[in-house]
């Protein structure tokens, strides 16, 4: 979107559709190579190739899990302590009141529930959901993207992208179809 | 597939030769602890015993279930798992100092102590010389037994014999069931029977966690170099490591979840027949080396190994795996050396005594002889088959260019 490009793009970018998901991964390096960035694939299923082949950035997810997970366990100790010590002490079998030994398990359970509840919330954040509109439905026949076709689409926000340029770009990879996909 | 035969490479086996050097130093240093101090000998002799039979036993038991899962992780690394179960046979003889120290080490075997002790003579039928003897003989057997015979059809698979991974699978379940009980057998024979009075059901478990750590340990050692060679570094992919990492991290925490059921059992408890087990390894010095155990044989292999990029690259995994084959040794050293005093008798033999830490430079010298004999063994079995399971129907998946899983 520089101001040496006569007008600013209309649209959201390019998708182009692929049969199977290894000419998706061939045409996704491909886009990186040439230098593309701001671009995204969508299969009906997962694919592990895609991480490295789109560039994607590292996630933050594994710190959040990490963070939810001590905050998890430093809860569980804390209710532990001050159930055992200030709410309610009580004498069992000659104890120390703070009888940490017994209280991991619980303590384990609660890092286990922090770091399980901040990798779905954290993932759901992060991904932006929940979204009610993304412009890239609006590619025709895109709903087959959850069944049998897989979408490469090059974003308009992407430095390099250049509505006449890419198009060619992008049918040089093979596809079946290259079509626009409107804000 | 390239007409490569994955024949390992010769500078790597001839390490061999400096191995059984060093096994031979330890053997004469060994030698000397045996005549000047026979008691510390046999004692130090058994923990460095169940340390390298950790390895293929470990190597063994995963080997079956790789058997019977499958992925990519098995197939790359399967000949060092099999060179390493066949190693079996050798430790089957390096079982005998153990049978000839028996009377050193364990106190159930002197008859007078056994007559004067209710407890003591209540368990004879069990915890006698003879049958302890046989025991260990069937023990042999089954692992020998196995090993060869999956290592036979894994060598005919080679060959062309198409029905040898449904042989291997067929055999893997019920070995992995064998394995359990003897393993388990062996744990009360060998370990626990050195407080004769004292039990706890999940000693077995705590061996079994302690062979697949120490196996997969020693199999990244291996692969690491292995990796930096022809015709290997075209194999190991960073997604193996990755593999093996994960594998590690979860038989770290394996081990530390085994250690803590039996800890906070008998703590909850606080039985007089059970307790004295921890009162002896939690005072007198022990329990700094309990600490040590749960900070470098938990907490910090469990952190590193969190770490994504670490378990992918080979050279950072290797020194995770050296410091886990330490804490082995050290793991091992805590569960044996607290029933003896600092002069290497045992503690229930006599008169109650106290244990106060102590370290034997027999302790060194006893790993370092079976250690060193059993690194060049090793390594002969690994250079005489191809590195790569070679007609293995998963093969080409698991080489491929991304590596599967």
């Amino acid at each position: 979107m520089s101001a040496s490009t006569s007008s600013t793009p209309a649209i959201y970018g390019l998708t182009a559709e692929f049969v199977n998901p290894s000419e998706l991964v061939a045409a996704a390096n491909r886009a990186r190579i040439a230098g593309y960035r701001n671009m995204d694939a969508y299969s009906p299923m997962p694919i592990e190739e895609l991480n490295e082949a789109l560039a994607l950035p590292k996630t933050r997810l594994p710190r959040l899990v990490l963070a939810g997970g001590i905050a998890g366990t430093v809860l569980g100790m804390g209710l532990e302590y001050w159930a055992s010590t200030i709410a309610y002490p009580m004498n069992i079998g000659g104890r120390p009141e703070f009888t940490w030994p017994s209280f991991i398990p619980v303590a384990y359970e609660t890092t286990i529930l922090g770091a399980a509840l901040s990798a779905v919330v954290g993932m759901i954040v992060l991904n932006g959901l929940p979204q009610p509109y993304h412009p890239v439905f609006n590619a025709p026949r895109f709903h087959r993207a959850s069944q049998d076709r897989f979408f490469l689409c090059i974003e308009s926000a992407d430095p390099q992208f250049d509505r006449q340029g890419t198009e060619q770009f992008l049918k040089g990879l093979g596809p079946q179809e290259v079509t626009e996909v409107a804000w | 597939m390239t007409q490569t035969n994955y024949a390992a490479p010769a500078d790597f086996i001839a390490r061999s030769r400096p191995a059984l050097m060093a096994g031979v130093v330890g053997v004469v240093l060994c030698g000397i602890g045996f005549a000047v101090a026979r008691e510390q000998f046999y004692r130090a002799y058994l923990i460095g015993y169940l340390l390298w039979l950790g390895i293929p036993l470990g190597s063994m038991a995963l080997l079956m279930v790789h058997h019977l899962s499958g992925g990519a992780w098995g197939v790359v690394i399967r000949r060092i798992f099999e060179a390493s179960s066949r190693t079996l046979p050798l430790l089957a003889i390096l079982f005998l100092p153990i049978a000839a120290g028996m009377h050193s080490l364990y106190p159930w075997t002197n008859e007078t102590l056994v007559a004067h002790d209710h407890i003591l003579h209540a368990k004879s039928p069990y915890l006698n010389t003879p049958f302890f003897l046989v025991r260990a003989v069937i023990y042999f057997a089954c692992w020998i037994g196995l090993s060869t015979l999956l290592s036979k059809w894994s060598l005919a698979q080679d060959g062309g014999d198409v029905n040898a991974a449904r042989k291997m699978q067929r055999l893997s379940g019920a070995g992995l069931v064998i394995y359990g009980l003897t393993i388990t057998f062996a744990a009360v024979d060998w370990v626990m029977s050195l407080n004769p009075k004292w039990f706890s059901t999940i000693m077995g478990f705590l061996f079994m966690g302690g062979h697949g750590l120490i196996a997969l340990a020693f199999t990244v050692v291996i692969a690491t170099a292995l990796a930096r060679r022809a015709p290997m570094d075209h194999v190991f992919k960073p997604v193996h490591f990755h593999d093996l990492g994960k594998l590690m991290l979860a038989f770290v925490m394996l081990w530390a979840y085994f250690n803590f059921s039996q800890f906070l059992i008998i703590y909850s408890g606080n039985l007089a027949e059970e307790v004295p087990y921890y009162i002896t390894r939690l005072s007198n010095g022990w329990q700094y080396v309990a600490l040590g155990l749960l900070l470098l044989h938990f907490v910090l292999p469990f952190s590193m190994l969190l770490s994504r990029d670490l378990k992918r690259n080979a050279n950072r995994l290797i020194t995770i795996a050296v410091l886990v084959i330490v804490m082995r040794l050290v793991d091992i050293a805590f569960l044996v050396s607290p029933e003896f005093n600092s002069a290497g008798a045992n503690l229930h033999a006599g008169e109650d005594a106290v244990s106060s830490a102590f370290v034997n430079w027999l302790d060194v010298a006893a790993p370092l002889a079976i250690g060193g004999i059993w690194v060049a063994y090793f390594l002969r079995q690994l250079g005489s088959r191809p590195l790569l399971p070679l007609r293995e129907p998963d093969l080409a998946k698991a080489i491929a260019a991304t590596g599967g899983h």
